[in-house]
């Protein structure tokens, strides 16, 4: 026992010494947490919006002024031919674009039918579609209100049936994305520093000798693993901390659940990471091997962690390659604690799961570790 | 096997892949003598020490250090030496102090003679102003001295040392001799591996390694007896030469 | 310029021969792109929900049966009270639960309209509005037959064309994106290590001594480095050609062209890191703590730039990857050529140059 605190206190000591790591492990993250989090939302608002009026009447002008006053749609560009739309959207200064052909208003009064044509850029699929929904609901809202105003004139319709929908979103009404994205990001920040200081560790005194020194030592592999991952853990933790009242403090984040439950979980969270960062580490000749990989993962179980994506769009195999994310855990587990107060008997298929991995990575690690080769 | 031997070693061989980096050798070092390890670069000196200090696998062939199969049981050899490598192995980014507790930490001294420990050997190597220093900072003889005495924190009996004088000035390089000296006066046993040759001159005995295998080994006043020279380098070029 | 060419190629020798790290550079942006491409999508496929069926008559069934029927929803559970909702959600098994009211079939008969909850579980606002949109736009359509007999006049039709992408592939987006965290980040990352590795190992300072300039000794060591990008720049596109069937609608030449410019911009990045930091350590965690989530986030690659707050989307144009995306897509998808392009191709050679130039006077003060 004794050994393993002089292995922490001189970790400690290192990490606390190297003056230029300092503000990147502790400032940095922190930055990020509050910048980043207000960039990831799939919100699609201040769309790019451009229109060719070849009417020119009052109800086309009455149609785009309904684009005008939605808050979606907020840049307006008024192209005299579709040739010069076309040209602006390959520029990237539009990225819808609608038509209102000639005799627009003449067809829906004699017709009573009458066209309209919309361009999408759609290399954002998911945007697009929302794009397509905005724009349908603003015509549907025009279309309703001329017709109430034409059909004074014509004959009078039958009552449809209805069905409405009431839409209702639990847990953040506001469908806040900060709500959803400041405790993701939060542990992604956890995840990279733990990780990537835990994977360069033991490769590091690898390259600059230290390690075989330590080799000679009747020190036991366990006993070596454990003092590198006490340090570590309680800077994950430091880091939790720290990131929990930035988003109570800042963003003002809803923390329903028992916050000794996310501590509990984060925990065992963070000995998964840090056995795969030290097995990394056990297993690479050189940091930039170590880092490459830990790089590769990293990227990896970020963008399969559901976090950004939904997981349960993605194929079948791709679903259960992301059992063994464990950022998918603890973005399920924060989200559920916090968020909807989930208790222990909710959570337990998750904890159980991070438990497991925690026990497989780290003796992963102690066996990776070679004293003697 | 001479309870009296502090190592004993006896058809050692290490092969990576299809080369042989220590060929067959065998030999004794009698309790407290100062042996020397001599060789050319790549001669495999350090590879048969990796093998006796407990962190290399030998291929074939047996090793015993302080009574210990080092194979069987490498974690009880490491209990009885000490270890100083040809790397500078000490934190740098720690002070000296720091390393001293932390090693003599590992090697699960208490923390009352750590202090001791401490105390002594900054005073042994007349570093009170240094002591709170980072190891960095220092010049690199003064590390070499201090990851000597590092070494030695646990009391070990047997010391492994590869090649601790290089890069190091003649005047240091003395002073090293003598902190050797004064632990071989001490009862322990030195086993050092180099290739400066006039240091060999030092050593009770010596063994000189050519190509992975011991081609000399006897006291160095025999050896030059033997090859009819003055010098220990005129033996080790004279041995060089036949193997060409 | 012999012993510069012998310089690189010793770089060289020394990237080659280590087979594990060869792998590494190789295999994993592979499989990165691999993976990615076939896995991440953000259209909302296969949503677990939950029924709560106060009617069960034949309307409701109906409806039931549509939903179950479309690719967004796979109906997981049906439950027969309001109190089973919270524990459902809080297990996280199901994201939404469809709430029909008593007497559906009769309300819609004789009152001409009838009620559904759509309750969603919004810790995930994306996927809770869309849901929400989804099933709104369902039972639209189930309205729709509902009400044939009665046609509406007056219509006005929108005809949506969806331009560049027309069947919404989600790699489209996604692969351009992959493409440039790969790029920047080896490049960035692999640079600024290998350059503080010498210094670290007090290599640096013995090529430092030696004839060689110390411009040639960094781009000695960035050659290699750019070599390696290149390759993996081709591979990746090679993959979206023939793998996911992505378009090069404009031209491979200043694809190419733009891509080494994106390298190369990296690469100096790369080198701008290794003149701030002493160690190896440093190095990385500088480039990887400040560079993959601003990379992946501020870029465009995943969340729309347009929809971010001000200062955030200002933030993004000192993003190199932000313009590198826009220029791949540009020229992959739109099949625009420079003339298009210039506006941020120039912004990358100044970033380019201007991370060159600092990288040069930082070098100096620490030589003098």
């Amino acid at each position: 026992m004794n050994i393993i605190r002089y292995i922490i206190q001189k970790e400690f000591r290192q990490i606390f010494r190297n003056k230029a790591m300092l503000p990147i492990i502790f400032i940095m993250p922190m930055i990020q947490l509050i910048i980043l989090s207000n960039a990831a939302t799939f919100e699609v608002k201040n769309i790019k919006f451009g229109y060719i009026d070849n009417d020119k009447t009052s109800f086309s002008r009455e149609l785009v002024e309904k684009f005008n006053a939605s808050t979606y749609f907020n840049v307006l560009s008024d192209y005299p031919t579709a040739k010069k739309a076309k040209s602006a959207m390959l520029n990237g200064e539009v990225d819808v674009v609608l038509e209102i052909p000639q005799h627009f208003s003449r067809d829906l009064i004699k017709e009573k039918k009458s066209d309209l044509s919309v361009t999408i850029n759609a290399i954002d699929g998911a945007a697009a579609g929302v794009e397509n929904v905005y724009v349908n609901q603003i015509v549907q809202q025009f279309n309703s209100k001329i017709r109430v105003g034409l059909m004074l004139l014509g004959t009078p319709e039958v009552q449809p049936q209805l069905i409405e929908t009431i839409p209702l979103f639990w847990y953040n009404e506001t469908l806040n994305y900060k709500t959803f994205m400041v405790p993701g990001i939060l542990v992604l920040l956890v995840t990279m520093i733990t990780l990537f200081l835990s994977g360069m560790n033991v490769v590091r005194e690898k390259e600059i000798g230290t390690l075989e020194q330590i080799n000679v030592t009747p020190i036991k592999k366990h006993q070596f693993i454990i003092g590198k991952l006490f340090p570590f853990l309680i800077l994950g933790l430091v880091l939790l901390t720290v990131g929990l009242i930035i988003a109570k403090l800042i963003f003002d984040i809803p923390m329903v659940g028992s916050i000794l439950l996310m501590y509990g979980y984060t925990i065992i969270y963070i000995l998964v990471i840090l056995g795969i960062g030290l097995f990394i580490s056990n297993y690479t000749d050189t940091q930039q091997q170590a880092m490459f990989i830990a790089w590769f993962f990293m990227v990896i179980f970020i963008l399969m962690s559901g976090l950004f994506t939904p997981i349960e769009s993605m194929p079948e195999w791709a679903q259960i390659l992301t059992e063994f994310n464990p950022i998918k855990y603890f973005v399920q587990v924060m989200r559920m604690v916090m968020l909807k107060g989930a208790g222990i008997s909710d959570i337990y298929p998750q904890v159980l799961k991070t438990l497991l991995y925690a026990v497989a990575m780290n003796g992963l690690a102690v066996m990776s570790y070679k004293k003697f080769s | 096997m001479n309870k009296e031997n502090a190592i004993t070693v006896k058809d050692l061989t290490k092969t990576f892949g299809a080369f042989t980096a220590v060929n067959n050798i065998s030999f004794e070092v009698g309790k407290g003598e100062v042996f020397g390890f001599l060789g050319a670069n790549g001669a495999g000196k350090t590879t048969a020490m990796k093998m006796l200090i407990g962190i290399l696998k030998p291929t074939s062939g047996i090793a015993t250090v302080a009574n210990f199969d080092v194979i069987s049981h490498a974690e009880d050899v490491k209990k009885s030496i000490g270890y100083m490598s040809q790397r500078f192995s000490l934190y740098n980014d720690l002070t000296i102090k720091e390393n001293i507790t932390f090693f003599g930490g590992i090697y699960g001294l208490k923390k009352a003679d750590i202090k001791v420990k401490t105390k002594e050997l900054i005073e042994e190597l007349g570093l009170h102003d240094e002591a709170n220093k980072l190891v960095g900072a220092l010049p690199l003889g003064w590390k070499q001295k201090v990851a000597f005495s590092v070494s030695l924190l646990h009391n070990p009996q047997i010391i492994f040392l590869d090649e601790p004088t290089g890069g190091v000035d003649p005047i240091t390089r003395r002073q090293f001799w003598e902190m050797i000296y004064r632990e071989a006066h001490r009862g322990k046993t030195i086993f050092v591996t180099t290739h400066y040759m006039d240091e060999a001159e030092y050593c009770d005995r010596v063994s000189i390694m050519v190509e992975g295998k011991i081609e000399a080994l006897d006291t160095p006043k025999n050896l030059k007896t033997l090859y009819k020279v003055d010098t220990m380098n005129q033996v080790f070029l004279k041995l060089a030469r036949n193997i060409e | 310029m012999k012993r510069f060419i012998g310089f690189i190629q010793k770089e060289f020798y020394h990237i080659l021969r280590d087979r594990r790290s060869l792998f590494i550079l190789f295999g994993m942006p592979i499989a990165q792109v691999l993976l990615f491409g076939f896995a991440i999508t953000n259209e909302i496929n296969n949503v677990d929900i939950a029924i709560l069926d106060h009617s069960k008559d034949a309307t409701t069934k109906e409806i039931i049966a549509k939903i179950a029927a479309s690719k967004y929803f796979s109906i997981k559970q049906v439950i027969d009270n309001e109190a089973a909702i919270e524990p459902a959600f809080k297990k996280g098994h199901i994201k939404a639960v469809l709430n029909f009211e008593n007497d559906f079939s009769k309300k819609l008969i004789s009152e001409n309209k009838a009620t559904i909850q759509i309750l969603t579980d919004a810790t995930d606002p994306n996927t809770a509005n869309t849901i929400s949109n989804y099933t709104a736009s369902i039972l639209k359509n189930y309205q729709g037959d509902l009400n044939k007999g009665a046609t509406l006049s007056y219509q006005i039709v929108p005809k949506t064309r969806l331009a560049y992408n027309p069947e919404l592939k989600s790699v489209f987006m996604f692969v351009p994106g992959v493409m440039t965290v790969i790029l920047m980040l080896v490049s960035a990352m692999m640079t600024s290590i290998s350059i503080t590795r010498e210094k670290e190992l007090g290599t640096m300072e013995i090529l430092l001594v030696s004839p060689l300039k110390p411009f040639q000794v960094i781009i000695g060591k960035v050659v290699p480095y750019i070599l390696l990008a290149v390759i993996n720049a081709i591979i990746i596109v090679l993959l979206s050609l023939f793998v996911f069937k992505m378009p090069v609608e404009g031209s491979f030449f200043l694809l190419g062209a733009e891509s080494l410019l994106f390298i190369i911009n990296a690469l100096s990045l790369g080198i701008l890191i290794s003149t701030i930091a002493t160690s190896q350590q440093t190095a990385m965690m500088v480039s990887l703590m400040g560079l993959m989530l601003p990379v992946i986030l501020l870029s465009g690659f995943i969340f729309p730039i347009s929809s971010m707050p001000l200062p955030l989307q200002l933030l993004s144009n000192i993003i190199p990857a932000k313009w590198f995306i826009i220029i791949i897509k540009g020229i992959m998808l739109k099949g625009v050529g420079i003339e298009y392009l210039w506006k941020e191709t120039l912004i990358l050679i100044g970033m380019t140059l201007f991370f060159i130039a600092l990288s040069i006077k930082k070098y100096k003060i620490r030589l003098e």
